[in-house]
């Protein structure tokens, strides 16, 4: 009987899904901060569904603070980051972000890419005074939790209106059909954005329909919105189910233009959605296209380093980690409560998503690109400033 | 044909469609619940690890012997037995290993084993394939094979449905027909006796896991041409709702996993399209409440004294 029992309980130690510590990341798990180095915590999705996201920013944040470390740190320290994997789950972004800062003692942190997982995660930086910033993180709550809480973004109000605009003003559509995932507060909160401008415009949304994450069969849903007979279709979802929702939506003899959000944006979107996706456009943090000088940079040295094209995830992660560092450069003894009040400073950063400055409710403000999916390129259409 | 009738026959097809591969996998759990009274949670995890199997396959096949596989029957069939093989060597891996040496434990032991063997499966399959999502690989051309009106019948869609009916009629045939049948049926009647009477449980209850993991290796493989994209994690709602079906059928029936896999194929179809998207799940799973208020036993099932 006993080992029966030892069985099981084996058997869950080992399942229970504990915060994975991300092999490359550098330290122990209760490692403190030695004389002259600074920790920085990160967290984000690097397994789960969404692990190109927490994948691709975790290269730009490792890459920026490489750049800084070899250039000689900040102040004289080198800067050593802690990653955590939270799997995609906001519960365990929750537990990840406590432990970076209760056990680890870390003088900021850097995440989350998708806005639940931020949302989550906030309120314990903000409790704990520790400087967070979400490196595309859209939905505008997140950094409502506190004055600690900054992103390098822009929010979700913009990326919607930014998509209205271009569905009225560039497709020339009149009637627009909206399919959500209710699942995700960033899917949510973009089409009623969406909406609210659109309509200012004085379009009409013909139809408003809604699926889960992780569900595969939108036909029931496309069905409807194909009867509803739109000129476009607003799909701000993931690229995950975004892929499977072109592909259907053309099997089922749906042809008019898809529009989306940053959240198409991944290499994997033109794998999953085949020749389905092509000729679709999304709104976007930069484009791979542009000849601004950092950005070809930053696009040449990525290359070389990960040998794939940086997507805009990779970008803000990148962002992100230099907007902090810079920050920390500019205070006096690297107190959190000293980082954060420089990070509210930043203006006119140049990053490679565009120039940067904190506005006073913590938020980017910066221009955002349209781009539309052609095979593996997102060919750029226009910017559209704030 | 007016322009509500096509829609209905299209949400129809699609609904039917995709009750078929509920079906097939909730026979998976139906099967071993008939034998074991176990619900065997790890079973969406063996789904999982069939569409890998197929996936797989199709990458390396053309590798390793030089000939591509081009979109066919021929290529369905090689992806069929590959991921039914490797489902059914992974559920009588998983029955010997973690299930036999807990048979005489009480239910729950084995129950929480179930779900343990279901995260290890996920977890473990984020370290072995990666956690991005795949791309299935093209198994056969779509057409459209018949119209009506704006609704369209297509190929991919009739090929899901006749592999799954062809696969049912099999089992049926094996369990009504065939002396294993009637040793399993004997078995799920009362082990004991069936034991007394010279079946080798064992064997049957291994049995009983080939044919449910392979069931679910077949449902991976459908999913994975309808639906393109895997990933380590796409068993588990489609394993919840397949589940679903299986209890609202009545759990331990063949037949009623089938027919509950059909209606809350159809049910969430018919409810995205009439009522409301965002409802979709708790109508489906509200339906389930209502069932299980009325007939505790599922559509088919049989009303069972509890033995004390």
């Amino acid at each position: 009987m006993k080992h029966i029992i030892l069985t099981a309980v084996l058997a869950l130690a080992v399942t229970s899904g504990c915060t994975r510590k991300s092999d490359t990341a550098a330290g122990g798990g209760t490692e403190k901060a030695s004389a002259n180095e600074i920790l920085v915590g990160e967290y984000g999705s690097l397994t789960g569904s969404e692990a190109t996201f927490g994948i691709s920013t975790s290269n730009g944040i490792k890459m920026a603070l490489d750049e800084v470390n070899k250039a000689g740190g900040v102040k004289g320290k080198q800067i050593k980051l802690i990653t955590l994997d939270n799997q995609g789950k906001s519960e365990e972004a929750a537990a990840a972000v406590t432990r970076l800062i209760t056990q680890n003692g870390v003088t900021a942190v850097l995440g989350e890419v998708a806005s639940s997982r931020s949302m989550a995660a906030a309120p314990i930086a903000q409790q704990n005074k520790i400087p967070m910033i979400s490196p595309s993180s859209t939905n505008p709550k997140v950094t409502e939790v506190g004055d600690y809480i900054f992103r390098v973004c822009f929010i979700d109000p913009f990326q919607g209106t930014v998509m209205a605009k271009f569905a009225s003003e560039n497709l020339k559509a009149k009637k627009v059909a909206i399919l959500r995932d209710v699942k995700s507060d960033y899917s949510v909160g973009l089409a009623d954005f969406f909406i609210k401008k659109f309509k200012d415009l004085g379009g009409e949304i013909v139809s408003d329909q809604s699926y889960q994450s992780g569900e595969m069969d939108f036909k029931a849903q496309l069905t409807q919105i194909k009867a509803a007979k739109p000129d476009a279709v607003f799909v701000p979802g993931y690229y995950t189910e975004v892929g499977l929702i072109a592909r259907q939506a053309r099997q089922l003899g749906l042809t008019v233009p898809l529009m989306g959000g940053d959240g198409w944006d991944s290499s994997k979107l033109f794998e999953i959605g085949g020749t389905a996706i092509n000729g679709n456009y999304f709104s976007n943090h930069y484009t791979t296209e542009s000849t601004e000088p950092v950005v070809v940079e930053f696009i040449k040295k990525y290359k070389e380093r990960y040998g794939d094209t940086p997507d805009g995830l990779a970008a803000l992660g990148y962002d992100s980690a230099k907007v902090l560092v810079e920050a920390m450069a500019r205070t006096a003894d690297l107190k959190p409560s000293q980082i954060r009040d420089e990070i509210a400073k930043t203006k006119d950063f140049n990053g490679v998503t565009g120039k940067i400055t904190i506005d006073a409710q913590r938020n980017a403000v910066k221009p955002a690109v349209i781009v539309k999916v052609d095979g593996n390129i997102n060919r750029f259409v226009t910017t559209i400033a704030p | 044909m007016s322009d509500f009738s096509q829609e209905f026959i299209q949400h129809l097809i699609n609904g039917i469609s995709l009750g078929s591969i509920y079906a097939l996998i909730a026979l998976g759990y139906t099967m071993v619940y008939g034998i074991l009274q176990l619900i065997n949670f790890a079973h969406s995890e063996v789904y999982m690890v069939g569409a890998f199997a197929a996936y797989y396959t199709a990458r390396w096949i053309p590798k390793f012997t030089g000939h591509e596989l081009p979109p066919g029957a021929m290529t369905l069939v090689i992806l069929l037995c590959a991921s039914m093989f490797v489902c059914s060597v992974l559920g009588v891996t998983i029955e010997r290993f973690a299930y036999r040496p807990l048979r005489k434990a009480p239910k729950l032991n084995i129950l929480i084993t179930a779900i343990g063997v279901s995260l290890f499966l996920q977890y473990a399959g984020q370290i072995v394939f990666g956690a991005d999502p795949k791309v299935f690989p093209n198994v056969m051309n779509d057409a459209v094979i018949m119209n009506f009106g704006t609704a369209e019948l297509r190929l991919l869609d009739v090929t899901i449905l006749g592999v799954a009916l062809f696969f049912m009629a099999v089992l049926t045939y094996m369990i009504q027909y065939t002396k294993t049948g009637k040793a399993m049926r004997a078995v799920s009647t009362n082990w004991t006796v069936a034991s007394l009477m010279g079946i080798n449980v064992d064997r049957i209850i291994s049995i009983t896991f080939i044919i449910g993991s392979s069931l679910a290796g077949v449902g991976a493989v459908l999913v994975g041409m309808k639906y393109p994209k895997i990933e380590p994690l796409m068993g588990t709602l489609i394993g919840i709702k397949a589940f679903v079906a299986a209890v609202f059928g009545g759990i331990g029936n063949l037949g009623g996993a089938v027919l509950g896999g059909i209606i809350l194929g159809l049910c969430e179809e018919m409810v995205v399209a009439y009522i409301s998207s965002t409802y979709r799940d708790a109508f489906a799973f509200g339906l389930l409440i209502l069932i299980l208020i009325f007939r505790p036993a599922g559509l088919l099932g049989r009303p069972t004294q509890e033995k004390v």
